[in-house]
């Protein structure tokens, strides 16, 4: 069988990623379409875990941590339910050894 | 008058090799990057195949960034179980002009961003393109960009802005988008002495590997990667979004999952996460690829979705610095002609139909599909590995088994039918043959 990981924390991994954070929301969710969705394939594609799931059946999501990448947008089966663009200019990830 | 002959939208490898050819011709030409420097937002598996640089900065190799040149080269088999290799090495791929190089793209594209400043471009980072300027017939014009009073007008606008291209999707130029075209890309860069890393893949000085990998993901389509950068690897995988979607594993417990794997975890242990990232990647070539050019407008690079995903071959900064290239040669041509319609800038869909860029796209445009299939992601490895394993098991007191009899056997195991086998047999031949 396969061994174990030690992995390291989630928080502790994006901490490995330097993000420029600007006051502007650069994700926007329509959460009333969040909370008819059954399928939340954002929770677990997106690789920075920006979205979580709220016992009252929503979506909270933060957009600091961000790649930039697009997998939210475009695995979610809502039409127009995550809009996104991209952050300010110098803002957002910054990658350095990529 | 415009404020530019050429604005350039994107200063990756596309967009800087398309700056560096505007203005090399003397002509003006803005080159607008989002990030505070050139490639701080790009990632990728990790080799680059720089030969069209031959074209562009002569002995390249002499001034490129690179962590190493790849001289070994692995493809890689998994089962939960089991792992075969094919392994190669060329001596040849360690002298000049080389074949691939692992690099850092912050580090590659900011030195060829610079080339073209060099030439005479003017780049402008911390720039955000946020749509496209057109006239009343519609033709392209200009940028509006996130700066204050910050549209900027030209002759003809290149957008090389990269796998989100908004710009080309705000014109109309995606029929449709498809999250089944495309893969997500999760990489962890695990710092490692550069003793141990050349011991541990038997390398020396600034030679490197580099290892593709079938299987070890969870059962979601993709694959995964190793390259050995001088101090680091790179680790990761690529998920096909609607099987990354469907399923509960996260992205980032699927390259544990790798790593875990007892083929994996030697070559990786010990080392600590130093950056972790995730980018998209445009898969399905020529299949989902947008209109290239229209009034005043061409589109290259990732924004073309000129990636080459077709398993044996993983490519896609070549195909970005190339029709970078040839976008810049169509749109000096047009400009001198003075005629920057669709039909003024046809010579780029020329220089791309007479080249690599799309020829390679043509002959592999069945590749991507056959590649994220679920029988070559699911049962063909198990096929191949457990073929092998009846091989070189020894299990007296029996007799050797035939090949054919073990082959027949595992086939009837695993449920694989002959005729699904032998349309991917001729498929995977009409494209690789």
């Amino acid at each position: 069988m396969s061994l174990q990981w030690p992995d390291i924390s989630f928080q502790d991994r994006m901490a490995t990623a330097e993000f420029r954070v600007h006051e502007r929301a650069h994700i926007v969710v329509n959460s009333d379409s969040c909370n008819g969705c059954t399928t939340r394939a954002c929770v677990v594609a997106c690789p920075a875990n920006l979205f979580v799931p709220t016992s009252d059946g929503g979506i909270v999501f933060n957009y600091e941590q961000c790649f930039e990448c697009g997998t939210c947008y475009m695995v979610c089966n809502e039409e127009g339910a995550i809009s996104w663009t991209y952050p300010e200019g110098g803002h957002g990830i910054v990658f350095h050894h990529t | 008058m415009s404020d530019f002959d050429v604005i350039v939208v994107g200063a990756g490898p596309a967009g800087s090799c398309a700056a560096l050819t505007i203005a090399r011709t003397g002509k003006s030409v803005a080159l607008i990057e989002r990030g505070p420097f050139p490639g701080s937002k790009n990632m990728y598996g990790g080799v680059v195949y720089p030969r069209i640089l031959d074209a562009l900065i002569p002995e390249w190799w002499n001034e490129m960034p690179v962590q190493r040149w790849v001289t070994r080269r692995s493809t890689m088999l998994l089962t939960d179980t089991q792992s075969l290799s094919i392994d190669f090495r060329s001596d040849a791929w360690g002298d000049a002009p080389y074949n691939g190089a692992t690099a850092f793209r912050p580090d590659f594209d900011n030195w060829l961003a610079n080339k073209a400043v060099e030439a005479g471009a003017t780049l402008v980072c911390s720039t955000t393109v946020t749509g496209l300027i057109t006239n009343a017939n519609g033709a392209v014009i200009g940028i509006h960009t996130d700066r204050p009073d910050g549209d900027l007008t030209a002759s003809v606008v290149i957008a090389c802005d990269g796998v989100n291209s908004f710009l080309a999707k705000e014109h109309g130029m995606y029929p449709h988008t498809d999250a089944a075209h495309f893969t997500l890309g999760v990489k962890e860069t695990i710092t490692l002495s550069k003793e141990i890393i050349d011991e541990r893949f038997a390398v020396r000085g600034n030679q490197g590997v580099d290892i593709e990998i079938l299987g070890g993901t969870s059962g979601v389509n993709g694959g995964g990667f190793i390259y050995t950068n001088l101090d680091s690897l790179s680790v990761g995988v690529v998920l096909k979004l609607p099987k990354l979607a469907a399923q509960s594993k996260r992205p980032e417990e699927i390259i544990a999952g790798l790593k875990s794997h007892s083929a994996i975890a030697p070559l990786v242990e010990g080392g600590t996460i130093s950056e972790y990232s995730a980018h998209l990647i445009p898969e399905a070539g020529l299949k989902m690829m947008p209109t290239l050019l229209d009034d005043g407008l061409l589109v290259a690079g990732d924004a073309a979705a000129m990636c080459l995903a077709a398993g044996i071959w993983l490519e896609g900064v070549n195909f970005a610095m190339a029709s970078g290239m040839y976008a810049a040669q169509a749109a000096c041509e047009a400009i001198e002609k003075g005629n920057t319609s669709a039909k003024g800038l046809s010579l780029y869909k020329k220089l791309l139909e007479d080249t690599f860029v799309l020829r390679d796209h043509r002959k592999l445009r069945r590749a991507p599909q056959l590649v994220l299939s679920d029988r070559v992601q699911h049962m063909y490895p198990a096929l191949i590995t457990s073929v092998v394993q009846g091989m070189f098991h020894v299990n007296n007191p029996l007799p050797k088994p035939g090949l054919r009899k073990i082959l027949k056997d595992e086939r009837r195991r695993l449920g694989i039918r002959t005729i699904d086998l032998a349309k991917d047999a001729i498929t995977g031949f009409r494209s690789f043959g």
